[in-house]
């Protein structure tokens, strides 16, 4: 019973110094993303690697255009900047002149997860690497979490892909690292958890910290621009950091006081507080 | 009978107050008998009904839930919202049972048995569709907290944990309130029946003998649970409302939710009963206890409930209206102009327009008319539910999610089955069981028959031609 009661003091005391520090959690890494918009060019290879690294089922044609496909890392497409159009020239929204605007989207690994308290059997939780985790094997695919995601980043195994997606000798091409899901499962991008808990086990049995830039996540290693940037952000010495206290972006907000206006760095939906950990850079275009 | 007059409708009185007690058991007693064959049509589609709805559930389960056309956006469609609208049909019960039978509305004595029946079958069918709607279908007993050699709880924190509970509490207790009502007629029927009947009947009726320790331990219990029912009810459905209300996504995340659902559940089931009124008092030659004017009075209370209704979803309106909260906006816009708009106005028909006809006396008198639309009502209502599940999930926040779904057939075959298996299990208890309520009918009738007279003295001086007590004392005060 004290031991109760100590948690549930305990639950609040983090909370309100979450509260009170903008974003303070006792988690012993932090992992964060920083993507600049301004250097992607929607050529995809993120989301190919994804593919490639984390066992993503390619369900076909048909399902894709169901829209009951499964990628992790998807490129979305905008083309409606017509405010950058030259004045005077007719502003046509499928095709702008400037061409599309890119964004790579995936789980944003919120702080305030909103998915995390609606799972009714806690398949997804946050591990003390500031992750927010799924758990196949606890999963029951009742799929609140992904109507709660305001990003809709979480994919659900609608079929049973393993004969389809890798026919016969193409299931030696998996990831033995990390396991292929099968049918009524949810499943999002991990921030690459197994580069995670390798580099770890490195350091550990080296007897060091981890290096910044020692995990790389298969997005980050693929993108010819170098548009992606992955690291711890409790480190202040990692880029990540440098980068979201250059852009004057803090946690644990959901409006930033930023000095300077021109700083490029937001985060989606800010406003809906779900406290997200991944960066972006908005795209400088000229008109 | 030989006077017809009380079964027309112009009929005034609840029930006829000079059916004798006999004629009551043998009516009752004979309706577990010889059904019109309408019951067995009924029995025969309702058959068909789950048979389907077996068949598709069988082939989602092979085949993964993309059988029912969701997507990344659209996770819950038809299931969640049938899921729902089967809860919301329990409420008919308790509010009949024990809320009439709180405020002593004797004229709920006849109906309320096959209220109670719908409310126990309509958990029932509500409790199927969170555990077929589900991917991994086979671990559904994960979600209550069992021991396990992994020491794993389900996620409190989760509304569908919440309705886990609920929803076991309600119909454990709702199962208990039928069949502790009940118990009195069973005993009825055990010193009538014959065969397999007298044994079912023997075992279930607990030794009623009906002496006075008994009755008086059966209303003490009874009016307990009518008690604990209440408010189980209400928060069943509250509880239900916040696996929308507790999410983060425009159009269900919205304070007015828990009041809202309690008021469409009460309407829907206000609803059914009537449908299923109609249905019984034709399939069961019920034409002396399921009268007109009991059929009347549901009608009004199924319009107060409805004009509740109606205030509930124009103050939701309102508030997302005037709180410019912009994707909530779009949202209720969307319902309004967009691809499901067809079925938003058809819930507004159904659900606020089409209660009004209830204010005409003709209506509420005419069995066929009456029968129609207290159908659209719940159809009106069946929408509302979808109209709360599907447009959120068709916009939401994120633009690259923006899409509309139509469900797929496994998904109309499960909501068309669920009505198959609440008929079948429905109309197997209206044979089985006793469906009106022998020993109320009587005490109502008893309570009817009872002259209450302004002067007793004076009646009493009437009927003895011997002045009463009270002109005695005054005569013999005066000399």
């Amino acid at each position: 019973m004290s031991s109760l009661l100590g948690n549930i003091f305990k639950g609040w005391s983090d909370y309100s110094k979450g509260n009170e520090e903008g974003g303070h959690h006792n988690y012993e890494h932090m992992y964060a993303m920083v993507i600049d918009l301004d250097k992607c060019t929607g050529c995809n290879a993120c989301s190919t690697a994804c593919y490639a690294e984390n066992n993503l089922a390619t369900v076909g044609e048909e399902y894709f255009g169901a829209r009951q496909a499964m990628h992790w890392m998807r490129i979305e497409r905008y083309f409606d900047e017509p405010n950058l159009e030259k004045a005077g020239s007719e502003a046509d929204a499928d095709t702008q002149s400037h061409g599309a605007s890119f964004l790579p989207m995936m789980c944003q690994h919120c702080n305030a997860a909103p998915c995390e308290p609606v799972c009714p059997v806690a398949a997804t939780y946050h591990t003390p690497d500031g992750l927010n985790a799924q758990i196949y094997n606890r999963c029951i695919g009742s799929r609140y979490c992904a109507n709660n995601c305001p990003f809709r980043v979480r994919y659900f195994n609608f079929y049973d892909h393993q004969e389809t997606a890798w026919p016969a000798p193409m299931e030696q091409q998996l990831n033995p690292d990390i396991s292929v899901r099968s049918k009524g499962v949810m499943e999002k991008c991990t921030f690459c958890i197994q580069r995670t808990r390798a580099a770890s086990n490195t350091a550990k049995n080296e007897g060091r910290a981890i290096r910044d830039g020692e995990i790389q996540t298969a997005c980050q290693q693929t993108c010819p621009t170098s548009a992606i940037l992955f690291g711890d952000l409790l480190d202040e010495t990692s880029a990540v950091h440098q980068a979201w206290k250059r852009h004057q972006v803090q946690l644990g907000r959901y409006t930033q006081n930023k000095e300077n206006p021109e700083l490029r760095g937001y985060r989606i939906f800010e406003e809906l507080n779900v406290d997200t950990k991944v960066l972006y850079l908005e795209r400088v275009r000229e008109v | 009978m030989s006077d017809q007059k009380h079964l027309t409708q112009e009929q005034t009185k609840d029930i006829d107050e000079n059916i004798a007690w006999a004629s009551i058991n043998a009516d009752v007693l004979r309706s577990m008998e010889n059904p019109r064959r309408g019951y067995w049509v009924a029995m025969a589609v309702s058959v068909c009904l789950f048979g389907i709805m077996i068949y598709a559930e069988v082939y989602q389960y092979m085949y993964g839930m993309g059988a029912a056309l969701l997507n990344t956006s659209h996770m819950w469609d038809l299931y969640i919202s049938t899921f729902v609208f089967w809860i919301g049909m329990s409420h008919s019960g308790t509010l009949l049972s024990a809320i009439l039978h709180l405020v002593h509305a004797d004229w709920r004595k006849p109906i309320y048995r096959f209220a109670e029946a719908m409310t126990t079958f309509s958990l029932m069918t509500a409790g199927i569709f969170p555990v077929i709607h589900l991917g991994r279908v086979w671990n559904f007993y994960w979600v209550m907290p069992y021991m396990t050699d992994r020491g794993l709880w389900p996620n409190f924190r989760s509304p569908l944990i919440w309705d886990a509970f609920a929803i076991t509490a309600y119909l454990t207790s709702s199962v208990l309130f039928l069949y502790i009502g009940m118990i009195p007629d069973l005993a009825i029927c055990r010193d009538n029946a014959k065969g397999w009947r007298k044994t079912l009947y023997s075992w279930l009726s607990l030794g009623w003998r009906g002496d006075d320790r008994q009755w008086r331990n059966f209303r003490f219990t009874y009016l307990m649970i009518a008690c604990f029912l209440i408010p189980l009810a209400v928060s069943v459905h509250s509880i239900v409302s916040m696996d929308f209300a507790m999410s983060i996504m425009p159009g269900w995340h919205v304070t007015t939710f828990p009041p809202y659902f309690v008021a469409g559940a009460l309407y829907s089931g206000c609803a059914a009963i009537i449908t299923l009124f109609i249905l019984l008092r034709y399939f069961f030659k019920f034409e002396h206890y399921m009268t007109f004017p009991i059929l009347d009075k549901v009608c009004k209370l199924t319009f107060v409930i409805a004009m509740v209704w109606t205030y509930l979803n124009l103050v939701e309106f309102a508030s997302v209206w005037y709180g410019h909260d912009i994707p909530s906006k779009e949202v209720l816009i969307a319902k309004a102009t967009g691809p499901y708009s067809p079925f938003f106005w058809g819930m507004m028909t159904f659900g606020s327009v089409l209660p009004f006809s209830l204010l005409f006396k003709w209506v509420r008198r005419n069995m066929y008319v009456l029968f129609f639309a207290s159908i659209f009502l719940n159809v009106g209502m069946w929408l509302e539910r979808w109209m709360i599940v599907t447009p959120t999930l068709s916009l939401g926040y994120h633009p690259q999610a923006f899409n509309v779904m139509w469900p797929g057939w496994t998904e109309w075959a499960m909501v068309g089955g669920s009505f198959g298996w609440f008929g079948m299990l429905f109309l197997i208890f209206v044979k089985v069981f006793p469906c009106v309520s022998m020993y109320e009918v009587k005490e109502m009738v008893f309570h009817r028959k009872r002259t209450i007279y302004d002067d007793v003295d004076e009646m009493m001086t009437l009927h003895s031609g011997v002045p009463g007590p009270k002109a005695q004392t005054q005569n013999s005060g005066g000399a």
